[in-house]
């Protein structure tokens, strides 16, 4: 069951987003997300959409753990676009009571769900394709100019990558003394919510005593190594941007200037 | 009569996946009733994967499990009835513990199986004293026992559900020596008093040789071996191919004797070595003074 969780896994691979340098890619998404926001009408989401598209293609991890990830939020995405149909203005298609949808509410609620999916995909890409040793070098390089406000990058990245680390640790775990409880006839598939609650309270309490257990083991593990912070340590893999970055870089900027010419150019579906 | 009865029994993790992995391959095995059968195999044999499936936590790929006769998913709903039927104790099972008291913790099986006040506190006093657990330790925290008295009293969980077939996966790992011999003489007693069946999956050698009737050794997800620990272990050389040795003992008997010493075949414990040897230097008229 908690296998199934997809987002945040890494698939190993060779492809060029594989091959991009992980700081590259994590401030590339950014841009892409905003853009993917701002979209305005049609021709815009499909331009975004179909960069999405074709990443998702030459991204090398099969199209259905991009799915697997959208199926987590397949909820939030139609709440929030059902919610968006009653909220447009202009004049009602369909009028029901104080109820009413618009053309402009039915393009809102269209709108909010293709963003979400890009969204939701763009950014699965990032941990698809980047293992989380890269992910935390990459976050400990880009958070390098907080040191003026006495942040330690290499401190945030220590954490990051412990906390990675005991994932699929906890996740096994879980599994294991969830069927340890089932073999004790604890019954966590049926009953309504107040019940389930109650029926986690036997996988919870011991699955804290092992992570703090895990938490002190490993502490003095790293004492033993004399661990000091690791400021300055040197790195095994050093980060390098190539021309493929670059080339990453113009690409995404071109879809910036093709988003924000067909938002000015063109008419708008939303607001 | 048989308890257990496997058909064909097979799992793959990851069915139609690229991480799909046969991890049981058509097992078929019968258990008797009150028999008590060992299973070894090495680290990823599949031997935890098969026992799972004997409870129901695993629902096989294909093939059947047959508890008294019936098939156990024939009714899906019914599986828990199964659990409380086929008790199953995991690996280093005290990480298990969660409630206030250990007499809570102990109960929780129970509980679970509807049963009323009176008879839990039956169960788990008779459960306590099975694996020899001081009342008085009852009402304290699972969490201020000592390592190997919480995995006794992790093991009493199970047992206080009564169950026809207990399961042990792997329960002396982890354990000094101590601790080890007192644990496998309070599984030992307990077979004998409640005459049930038990299947003790252990990498000890030296403890599946002492206790097992008959063996099962699982490779690669295959049975390639099933027979009376005796049979099994006097094919060292197959159990060696496939990353598992026979007991000590055995060997040193089986190395004596190649070098023309007259003892018996089919010795698995240090007693009967002891004997086999003891009784040659009194063939030969050697006089030894010694005690075990």
């Amino acid at each position: 069951m908690l296998r199934d969780v997809t987002i945040g896994q890494y698939f190993p691979g060779s492809s060029v987003l594989h091959r991009m340098d992980p700081r590259a890619k994590i401030v590339l998404l950014l841009p892409i997300i905003v853009f993917i926001f701002i979209t305005k009408n049609y021709f815009a989401v499909a331009l975004t959409t179909l960069f999405v598209f074709v990443l998702m293609l030459i991204s090398g991890v099969p199209v259905k753990m991009y799915f697997k990830s959208l199926k987590m939020i397949i909820f939030i995405v139609l709440f929030t676009s059902v919610i968006n149909l009653f909220y447009g203005r202009g004049e009602p298609l369909v009028q029901l009571g104080f109820i009413k949808i618009t053309e402009a509410g039915i393009n809102n609620s269209v709108f909010v769900a293709i963003r979400i999916i890009t969204l939701i995909i763009a950014s699965s890409m990032l941990t698809f394709t980047t293992s989380p040793t890269e992910l935390t070098d990459a976050l400990e390089r880009l958070f390098k100019p907080l040191k003026v406000f006495h942040i330690q990058p290499n401190e945030i990245a220590m954490m990051i990558t412990i906390a990675l680390r005991f994932v699929p640790t906890l996740v096994e775990e879980t599994d294991k003394i969830m069927n340890a409880q089932k073999a004790r006839g604890a019954d966590m598939e049926s009953g309504g919510l107040i019940q389930r609650v109650k029926a986690l309270v036997p996988v919870l309490i011991p699955l804290f005593v092992s992570a703090f257990r895990r938490a002190y083991d490993l502490a003095m593990a790293m004492e033993c190594r004399c661990y000091r912070g690791g400021e300055g340590r040197t790195k095994m893999k050093v980060l390098k941007m190539s021309s493929l970055d670059f080339f990453a870089i113009l690409i995404v900027f071109l879809l910036c200037i093709g988003v924000i010419s067909c938002n000015v150019f063109l008419p708008a579906a939303v607001r | 009569m048989n308890i257990i009865e496997t058909v064909d029994l097979s799992h793959v993790y990851g069915a139609n996946t690229p991480f799909e992995r046969v991890a049981v391959d058509n097992i078929s095995l019968s258990v008797k009733d009150g028999e008590l059968l060992g299973i070894i195999g090495h680290t990823g044999s599949g031997k935890s994967t098969f026992i799972q499936m004997l409870n129901g936590l695993l629902k096989p790929t294909s093939g059947k499990i047959l508890l008294n006769g019936a098939d156990i998913w024939e009714k899906p709903k019914e599986i828990m009835k199964v659990r409380f039927k086929v008790g199953m104790v995991f690996q280093y099972p005290e990480y298990q513990l969660f409630e206030e008291t250990v007499f809570k913790d102990i109960a929780f099986g129970p509980k679970n199986m509807g049963l009323g006040e009176e008879e839990i506190k039956e169960r788990v006093l008779q459960a306590a004293d099975f694996v020899e657990l001081k009342y008085e330790l009852l009402e304290k925290s699972p969490f201020e026992l000592s390592g190997g008295e919480k995995r006794r009293a992790a093991i009493a969980g199970v047992l206080a559900m009564d169950p026809d077939v207990l399961i042990l996966d792997e329960p002396t790992a982890g354990l000094d020596p101590m601790g080890r011999e007192i644990l496998l003489t309070q599984i030992m007693s307990y077979h004998k008093k409640r005459k049930n069946t038990v299947i003790f999956v252990s990498h000890s050698m030296e403890d599946i040789a002492r206790i097992a009737d008959r063996v099962l050794v699982i490779n690669d997800g295959k049975a390639v071996m099933l027979d009376t620990a005796q049979n099994v272990f006097s094919r060292p050389d197959e159990l060696e191919k496939i990353g598992l040795r026979v007991p000590q003992i055995t060997k040193i008997i089986t190395g004596l004797k190649k070098r023309g010493y007259n003892l018996p075949d089919g010795v698995l414990t240090v007693e009967e070595g002891f004997d086999a040897i003891m009784r040659l230097f009194k063939s030969k008229g050697v006089g030894v003074c010694s005690e075990m």
